[in-house]
């Protein structure tokens, strides 16, 4: 939970995501885990009518979910946003059958950033997501969350399309391992 | 370890020797889809597409025209979406072999109702017959057992073939069969729509109807 910068509640803001998948009736949650994803994850394990499917590759979880859609049911793709560099040809399975695929992407390497190893593909999310025809939609503001994650659902579910949900560093905090 | 693998450690391998194989890939997957009940389909890219769609342009049938390495994938998601009804992957030894993560996946899985055949001729067959690892001494059913397959296993002879077939049906898995199939020319013949709309909504009409 992310602390308020005057000192009120925290924004439960995994809370939220987790209520708008529900509200959708996700029910195969692949991931490639990332600590942004942690409480999440702990709390979609913990969910009913959800399973977890967790993931060597993040590309995995493009052939899985499409999959899903075909037996009728809905996922969502948890990563990193260096896994979004290992999904690009997969991404033309969902672009040219026009599946639904929602991918929520905690960010690394775009800003507060300590490994530069992060960089090139935190910097890359945006373009290359845009690029393979996916909408995109950043987050830097824990109290928006829930209404971003449900919009991006609606337009993923309904569309269909592709939605990615970017969940900035500002929300997350940047990673520094203690130094 | 099998007797691939002692021939590759002590150099006397054939990397060649697909070219002898008694079984055929098109006879092999028209028995596969022989009277094929309520099974659902995820073809791999190349040729067990054409394999396929020989036998039926059948709506169950999803022909992958590319995201080469996604088809077992696939194949889970859907045996998870589906798990009254019977999943068969049917790829190639290439296409596996770009997402052998997913037999770790599947392994952790453990879709009992989900079949995954390789058609394996040991060789890219679309892009000029080279060879592919299983030619060495690569064991994909080994692998599936390490990974958690509750049967994995190759299938050399027709009779070995004939056996199997029951098994590919309905024995309970995860299930990985690496049919050794003859490295041969084969023509593409029928192809299936390339429209992945078309595809996937033919697919879910007649799945959901």
């Amino acid at each position: 939970m992310q602390e308020q910068p005057d000192g009120g509640d925290p924004i439960d803001w995994t809370g939220a995501i987790l209520s708008v998948l529900q509200d959708w009736r996700v029910s195969q949650i692949a991931y490639v885990p990332d600590a942004g994803h942690s409480d999440l994850i702990v709390r979609c394990d913990r969910a009913e009518n959800m399973r977890l499917v967790p993931l060597t590759t993040e590309e995995e979880g493009i052939a899985v979910l499409a999959g899903a859609w075909l037996g009728d049911q809905r996922g969502v793709l948890l990563m990193q946003s260096s896994g979004v560099g290992n999904c690009i040809n997969m991404l033309s399975l969902a672009r040219v059958c026009r599946f639904p695929l929602l991918t929520l992407v905690t960010m690394r390497g775009q800003w507060g950033e300590f490994n530069p190893w992060q960089v090139p593909m935190g910097q890359l999310t945006p373009k290359v997501l845009e690029a393979a025809d996916s909408l995109v939609f950043p987050v830097d503001d824990p109290g928006q969350m829930g209404q971003v994650v449900a919009g991006a659902a609606r337009m993923a579910f309904e569309g269909p399309a592709q939605a990615a949900v970017l969940i900035g560093q500002a929300v997350i905090g940047a990673k520094s391992f203690g130094k | 370890m099998d007797n691939t693998t002692d021939q590759y450690l002590n150099g006397t391998l054939d990397r060649n020797r697909a070219g002898d194989y008694p079984l055929h890939r098109r006879e092999v997957v028209a028995a596969l889809l022989a009277d094929r009940g309520d099974i659902l389909v995820v073809a791999g890219l190349g040729a067990p597409v054409w394999d396929c769609t020989a036998v039926e342009d059948h709506p169950l049938t999803f022909p992958l025209w590319g995201a080469m390495g996604g088809a077992a994938a696939m194949g889970l998601g859907l045996a998870m979406a589906q798990p009254e009804r019977r999943v068969l992957v049917i790829t190639g030894d290439g296409e596996m072999l770009m997402g052998l993560g997913a037999l770790t996946t599947i392994g952790a899985q453990q879709p009992g109702n989900l079949a995954v055949v390789v058609c394996d001729n040991e060789r890219y067959g679309e892009t000029g017959m080279q060879l592919t690892h299983t030619a060495g001494s690569l064991d994909l059913p080994a692998m599936a057992l390490a990974a958690g397959f509750a049967t994995a296993t190759s299938i050399r002879s027709d009779n070995e073939f004939k056996a199997a077939v029951p098994a590919i049906r309905a024995a309970s898995g995860p299930g990985l069969w690496s049919i050794k199939i003859r490295a041969e020319a084969s023509p593409i013949g029928a192809m299936p729509p390339k429209d992945g709309v078309t595809l996937k909504d033919r697919f879910r009409a007649a799945l959901l109807a």
